[in-house]
């Protein structure tokens, strides 16, 4: 990521959380609705705080539950609101209905969704998997890697969800229990500089709204072709937001002075013949150890996916063309499929990526720390395949099928 | 219906006057309500209570609307004077 100390109003250190929080503020919202779970509470917490103060000018509305604050405040987007919520895991799935009717009803709502265990097994820690339970939901998804990327990938979402061409629901994931109480620096933008770069959307055409007395309704047509032609438009807007993504990175970049790389970032991968495909934030730890390997002399680098739906494939298929060996982690897990889930989405374009072997690590499951030597494991790994070894295609890295987990 | 003009719009808005209405659930119907107007007090309690809404109060006398009618027969149930009764509709053949 490349930055100029410039643009910003002020420094501070803060947690994913607060974070969060903040950039939802610094958007403007008109109705904020969400209910508190581990470990997004202190969101909400915060959020209530800068509306008590005065910094927050919106409209709060006290819900008894997490679906209650996605219909609220969908309903409140379909009458031309600009919106926020914030939800983890039970929350995520507690609005599940309620996020598919958002999605249908094409209302671009923003929310921030701290990963976590879904509730099988009432697991209070982090991992991707309500991100991956719920990924056909119709939403985009955006996954930050850091605290000052949340800040900067909300701004972004709200000019992605209400851009007249794509009008789609935004979700950015952050990993919960380590970003979401991680406090780091977080440069934090003028807040001209942020209504500047969001006033783009009051430029264009007004996206359709509730008018009371006008007899105007939205998604009550469950049947036949109108059902299969939403359908259609809702995937062909799911195309043009990579593209669109692309777009609003770059005038980020001219705004604010700091480029992420669209809808993935490339670290060290320009001359590498093995790669990492990660997301969050343990793309902090593997970069660390992408750079004790490149000092000897091993070629590797990483692609990190900012964006999971829509799936950035041709971006993949680009920067993975060509590598020999490329080890995809997933902190969640794909039922049904020995592979993890982002890597079985990578697998359905290994003909497009070529004669590639592709690796599946699934780590970081329920707040197992992914160390710099799980990295270095899986670094390993990748290495002994690239040279034709014979490897395991699925490695659980913490956990030992003879002696358990770490 | 199944073209790709069907929405003007990018999401699923529409006229509520004419789209709301436009599906033909009188076509699910096997029994058709039948009021007897002379039992009938006017409470208005089947047309409260009927969930597509069809019920149409005509001066003093509440008529169903056949287009959207299917028939349930909740308004025959909640009707206190047991004034409509449920008739099938191959009678009416």
């Amino acid at each position: 990521m490349k930055t100029k100390l410039n643009n910003k109003s002020e420094v501070k250190v803060m947690t994913g959380n607060e974070t969060a929080a903040l950039a939802a503020t610094l958007c403007r919202p008109d109705i904020v609705a969400a209910y508190p779970i581990t470990p997004q509470t202190e969101v909400v917490e915060k959020l209530a705080q800068y509306h008590a103060s005065g910094k927050l000018d919106a409209e709060i509305i006290n819900v008894e539950g997490e679906n209650s604050a996605m219909n609220s405040i969908t309903a409140a987007s379909l009458a031309g609101g600009r919106v926020f919520t914030a939800t983890s895991s039970w929350g995520l799935v507690f609005m599940y209905d309620a996020i598919l009717v958002t999605a249908g009803a094409r209302a671009p709502v923003v929310m921030v969704n701290v990963n976590r265990e879904t509730p099988g097994m009432i697991a209070v820690s982090s991992g991707q998997q309500d991100m991956i339970s719920t990924r056909d939901c119709g939403w985009i998804f955006l996954i930050a890697e850091d605290c000052q990327e949340i800040l900067d990938m909300v701004i972004m979402a709200y000019r992605l969800a209400e851009d007249h061409d794509i009008q789609i629901p935004v979700m950015v994931h952050y990993d919960g229990f380590y970003l979401s109480y991680m406090a780091e620096r977080v440069e934090i933008p003028f807040q001209k500089n942020v209504d500047d770069f969001l006033s783009v959307l009051k430029q264009q055409p007004e996206r359709t709204k509730l008018m009371p007395g006008e007899l105007l309704g939205c998604g009550s047509h469950g049947i036949l072709g109108g059902y299969m032609e939403m359908r259609h438009k809702h995937c062909q807007a799911m195309e043009r937001a990579k593209g669109k993504f692309e777009q609003i990175n770059l005038e980020f970049e001219k705004k604010f002075n700091k480029n992420y790389g669209g809808q993935v970032e490339e670290y060290k991968l320009y001359d590498a013949d093995i790669a990492l495909l990660a997301s969050g934030s343990m793309c902090g730890t593997i970069k660390t150890v992408i750079d004790e390997k490149r000092k000897h002399g091993i070629k590797i680098g990483l692609l990190r996916l900012r964006m999971f739906r829509p799936f950035p494939n041709e971006k993949i298929v680009q920067a993975l063309k060509g590598k020999k060996c490329v080890g995809v982690v997933d902190r969640s897990l794909c039922f049904g499929f020995k592979h993890g889930p982002i890597c079985v989405e990578l697998r359905s374009f290994l003909s497009d990526i070529g004669d590639t072997k592709i690796l599946s690590f699934i780590d970081g499951i329920a707040n197992t720390d992914i160390k710099k030597d799980n990295v270095k494991k899986m670094i390993d790994l990748i290495i002994a395949g690239s040279k034709g070894e014979d490897v395991p295609e699925v490695t659980w890295v913490s956990y030992d099928e003879n002696h358990g987990g770490n | 219906m199944a073209n790709n003009t069907y929405f003007k719009h990018e999401g699923p808005w529409s006229d509520a006057s004419k789209e709301f209405l436009c599906s033909d659930t009188g076509s699910w119907r096997t029994k058709r309500p039948l009021i007897d107007n002379d039992n009938c007090i006017y409470c208005g309690f089947c047309a409260i209570y009927c969930p597509v809404q069809c019920m149409e109060q005509l001066d003093n006398t509440f008529v169903p609307d056949l287009n959207f009618c299917k028939g349930c027969g909740i308004c025959a149930k909640e009707c206190p004077k047991n004034a409509i009764s449920m008739i099938l509709e191959r009678e009416f053949k």
